[in-house]
């Protein structure tokens, strides 16, 4: 294995379809119209020196190293600023410019500590290069003049350390954090020799509005930011491509290693969905997969009272085994079922539901994104024919208006918001539709057009307000609508949302957002060129879920906004796995590519494939699954890398469900909270440790590879295989690779995909079949998957959860930045450091009238229950509006929310619950005797 | 499975459906037949046996047109221990 080093070209790749023609040092080379000099230098194979250069940023032409000769030009341009002419004829290596950037390097070098055999760098230092590449072998003006030696470093950001005396003042980060990312934390400040690497205003990097994304250490040519594991362990000697295991954007990543050891991850340029960016989690937070708190052996217990006791995998899996036969035979066939993990592999995912299919012989197989997407998977499919956003995320960047709703991106899905911004800050215009002021709504350089801040459960409203405005006004794209979709259903649909009573006049005073904002809204996305949607969980939690995404759909349909680039509908997908989990199978109704098991065509392909008759019923959703434990008709279940206890609503109801049972199999990394109330436990393997292929939000398929062994002595592949081997499934597979072949036999959406496949194109976005062989980046580009777009009537009903004297305000959840969904992975990593708590944010006006201070503990309080946690007093939310986050067990946010869901797919309604909110002393009884709970559960017996 | 949870679940549906006027009833039917575990609707034909009580006319009269399961449940996996 080698260590992988991409080329650097100097300069972004231009885009153009005219080609220009120029000599470099006597070689000719053909290259786009725009393109640098020193990129089309490189491209034919000759380096010219640089250091200010990269080619993830702009030319800034300040380090004056890439100078060159140009004939018929006076002077010696940066061939980094140059753009090639036709016929140019370029000298990039002669006595003169030796002299000249010999001169330039003594001058870096005079103020440079020449300590690069204890540098961290250790060689991986473009400033070391250039002194090689320039012949740099004295420096006449000595090292004791003015400089910046002892400038004191930067420690405060955990993860990576700045060094300003090892700084040459290129401006790479602070580049990387404008054109990059888009935070604009960084900037030069003085004047001449005193120029300074300042984040913000002089702060440190922790207290700026640094996100730690790790741009700017990427592109720094020194060791002036560099990672501080780096500096600790040393340079990386070889690396692996990867895919990052936290949220939907999926970005890949280089492992890069020593022995078994990850020294960092870096986000890889060729990475079809970061090209090269990451946020602090993927880059960053990966701690957690050696973390002390790993559980590595089996272990079982006989009550959930009872301490665990390590033993063998052979006992454990026997276990399982005999258990869940036990019950099968006591209660009945459909008495068990298993739930997948969005954050496993799609082989792994494929596996558990063949295995709930298959060996238990029913289809009670869900997943976490009952709790998420459902609603998506229902509302698309209805309306388009399938069930997955429509675009690629570069789709962005053809984008004129831009409809965030229910999302927030920066946050949830940062690389994707750095995407968004670039073409924000290029000129598209924004309109989010959310009750809380997310970042986008106003942050450097991005102002949004419209904020329609809307009340918590008044989405569908909302969207039929929008769509009456286009209807009414004349905006319907009607080409469109005429060749692509269903005339009738629109007919219907079209008169519905005509109605008065959908006006946003009529509407107004339910959403609380003015009918002129809604109606300038509207018009701007239905007039303001290439209209794209991105929506999230605001969207989707709620008992009109389905609904909303339904109403989306109908939208993006009516003005035309479907099939090329820069439109479409994009459900942000919150884990990196959900849209994979889907696809393969795991809802209770489907086989994987969406077919329903009554279906026998369907079924026959996996009864043929699999060699036995299956269930032709739906089996039980997660909710229904432990309405059933408590009503007696479920006993046992397995569930794989997901912790329901913290993550689904109503804890108690939860709590309930899970104690019922005679035997609950928990496979994961750490002993987390549904584990208190499990039987077996199996240690499931981390994204490092295995082999297999994950699904991001654009439909991609990226490859996960195994840079490390497994820990537990199991990738959690094979213990899915173990427990069908122990239950008598004669299954053989000896690699994932297998397992997708057997996908690709029997889903058409995956014909074409194959691990040589994915190895040979990096990455592919399904349907990946004859008629697409290397993926479908848009789709429904000439037809919808349905044939005709059908438009549905979305008629808005309040949730019956309602405000009223006891509980006032409506409490809705989110994510933030720094921590993941439970936070089982990033609460044992140091992004702690910025979220070491969920807080709950409230409006100064509802703080004030209840007597809360920032800061203070408060309790909250709904119909199903309270906890207690400190306020933060913010303008952030409405008045009227409370919110917090989930990732802090202690918090036990879940506790409050209800059991209302969505209509069609139970999906959770955790957007909105009526609560009160007062001062507290600290936790509740509740949370007190939990935490005194957990730590009983987790007793560990040391083996014999 | 809770009588007042399947009769919420099942207005609720019937909520989404009911612009579809005559056709409605079998939608709805139709969605849970898709949707829910025949545990499901068994416990709620039961409801229904029993009146009902809680259903609004839609559904009602989309349960009219369920039936109890009639396919057999397929075996667990013919190779296992039983």
């Amino acid at each position: 294995m080698l260590m992988l080093k991409e080329p650097d070209h100097g300069t972004p790749a231009a885009r153009s379809d005219r080609m220009v023609s120029v000599t470099v040092d006597g070689f000719a080379v053909s290259v786009p119209e725009g393109t640098s000099v020193m990129r089309a230098a490189s491209l034919a194979g000759i380096q010219v020196p640089k250091l200010c250069a990269t080619d993830s940023l702009d030319a800034f032409g300040s380090c004056r190293l890439c100078l060159v000769e140009i004939e018929g030009r006076a002077g010696t341009p940066a061939s980094c600023t140059t753009p090639v002419v036709e016929g140019m004829v370029v000298t990039t290596q002669n006595d003169r410019l030796a002299r000249l950037r010999r001169g330039v390097m003594e001058l870096y070098i005079s103020d440079h500590p020449l300590d690069c055999l204890t540098c961290a760098a250790n060689g991986d230092c473009e400033l070391q290069d250039m002194a090689g590449a320039v012949g740099l072998r004295e420096v006449r003006y000595g090292m004791e003049g003015a400089n910046h030696f002892d400038t004191a470093k930067d420690e405060s950001n955990p993860y990576f350390a700045f060094d300003p005396a090892k700084c040459i003042v290129c401006s790479r980060c602070v580049r990387a954090c404008e054109e990059v990312q888009g935070t604009f934390a960084l900037t030069i400040e003085g004047r001449g020799f005193d120029s300074v690497v300042s984040p913000s205003m002089g702060e440190s990097f922790l207290q700026s509005e640094c996100v730690s994304c790790g741009a700017c250490v990427q592109a720094c040519p020194t060791a002036t930011l560099i990672e501080k594991s780096v500096i600790e362990v040393g340079q990386p000697e070889h690396s692996i491509i990867t895919t990052c295991a936290y949220c939907g954007v999926g970005c890949s990543f280089k492992a890069e290693m020593r022995g078994e050891e990850v020294i960092r991850m870096v986000p890889y340029k060729d990475g079809g969905a970061n090209h090269g960016h990451s946020c602090v989690k993927g880059r960053f937070a990966w701690g957690y997969t050696t973390h002390r708190d790993r559980i590595l052996k089996p272990m079982v217990r006989e009550r959930i009272t009872d301490p665990w006791r390590e033993t063998t995998w052979e006992e454990a899996i026997g276990r399982v085994a005999d258990g869940f036969r036990r019950i099968q035979r006591e209660y009945g066939v459909g008495a068990i079922g298993g739930i997948t993990s969005s954050r496993c592999t799609n082989e792994e995912t494929f596996l558990m539901q063949k295995l709930v299919r298959a060996g238990f012989g029913n289809n009670n197989i869900d997943t976490c994104a009952r709790v998420c997407h459902s609603p998506t998977g229902y509302g698309l499919s209805t309306t388009f024919g399938t069930s997955a956003g429509t675009q690629n995320f570069d789709s962005v960047e053809h984008a004129d208006v831009v409809v965030v709703m229910g999302a927030n991106p920066t946050d949830a899905h940062p690389v994707f918001a750095s995407q968004l911004k670039r073409r924000l800050r290029a000129g598209a215009k924004l309109i989010v539709i959310d009750p809380r002021r997310i970042d986008l709504v106003r942050m450097p350089h991005v102002e949004a057009a419209f904020h329609l801040a809307l009340r918590p459960g008044t989405n569908v409203a909302m969207l039929n307000a929008l769509a009456h405005v286009i209807v009414t006004e004349g905006l319907v794209d009607e080409p469109f609508v005429r060749e692509r979709c269903d005339g009738e259903a629109f007919a219907d649909w079209a008169a519905f949302v005509a109605e008065p009573r959908n006006s946003p006049e009529a509407v107004a005073p339910l959403t609380g957002v003015p009918a002129e904002l809604i109606r300038g809204a509207a018009r701007l996305y239905a007039t303001g060129g290439n209209g794209a949607i991105y929506y999230g969980l605001g969207v989707t939690e709620h008992t009109q879920g389905t609904t909303a995404v339904i109403a989306i759909a109908n939208l993006a349909m009516a003005t035309g906004n479907i099939g090329r680039p820069g439109v479409g509908v994009n459900p942000m997908r919150g884990q990196n796995n959900v849209q994979g989990s889907c696809d393969m199978g795991s809802f209770p109704h489907e086989f994987s590519g969406y077919r329903h098991v009554a279906n026998p065509e369907v079924r026959g392909i996996f009864e043929r494939e699999w060699g036995l008759s299956l269930d032709p019923e739906p089996g039980l959703r997660i909710p229904n699954m432990l309405d059933a434990a408590i009503d007696g008709s479920f006993k046992g279940l397995y569930i794989q890398g997901e912790d329901i206890a913290q993550s689904d609503p109503d804890t108690r109801h939860i709590i309930a469900g899970l104690s019922a049972m005679e035997l609950v199999v928990v496979q994961d990394l750490f002993l987390n909270e549904t584990a208190n109330y499990a039987h077996v436990f199996l240690p499931g393997s981390t994204f490092l440790e295995k082999d297999g292929t994950f699904i991001n939000a654009e439909r991609r398929i990226g490859m996960v590879r195994r840079a490390v062994r497994p820990k537990g002595g199991m990738a959690d592949w094979e213990i899915t295989l173990a427990i069908a081997h122990a239950l008598g499934c004669d299954w053989h597979y000896s690699h994932p690779s297998e397992i997708m072949d057997e996908i690709a036999r029997t889903t058409p959406t995956f014909a074409g995909v194959s691990f040589a496949k994915l190895d040979e194109l990096g990455s592919i976005q399904w349907p990946c079949n004859d008629a697409a062989p290397t993926g479908t980046p848009v789709m429904h580009q000439d037809h919808f998957v349905r044939g005709k777009g059908n438009f549905v009537v979305t008629e808005f009903f309040p949730t019956d959860e309602r405000t009223g004297p006891r509980f006032p305000l409506l409490l809705t959840t989110g994510r933030i930045l720094t921590q993941y969904n439970v936070g089982a992975q990033t609460r044992r990593t140091d992004n702690t450091v910025w979220h070491g708590e969920d807080r709950l944010e409230v409006h100064p006006h509802d703080a004030e009238q209840r007597g809360i201070r920032d800061g203070d503990w408060v309790r909250l309080e709904s119909r199903a229950g309270a906890t207690s946690l400190r306020a933060q007093v913010t303008e952030r939310v409405a008045p009227g509006v409370v919110y917090t986050t989930f990732h802090h067990p202690t918090t036990q946010a879940n506790v409050v929310t209800t059991d209302y869901s969505d209509w069609a797919t139970n999906c959770p309604e955790y957007k909105v619950t009526a609560v009160q909110v007062s001062r507290a002393n600290g936790p509740t009884e509740w949370q007190e005797s939990y935490r005194a709970h957990s730590e009983t559960s987790r007793r560990i017996l040391a083996a014999e | 499975m809770s009588a007042d949870r399947l009769v919420t679940m099942a207005n609720q549906i019937g909520l989404f459906f009911a612009h579809r006027g005559e056709q409605a009833p079998e939608l709805i039917a139709k969605h849970i037949r898709q949707y829910w575990d025949p545990r499901m609707r068994s416990a709620m034909l039961a409801h229904f046996a029993e009146g009902g009580a809680g259903l609004d006319p839609l559904p009602r009269a989309a349960i009219e047109l369920l039936t109890p399961r009639t396919t057999p449940r397929a075996e667990p996996s013919p190779t296992a221990p039983r």
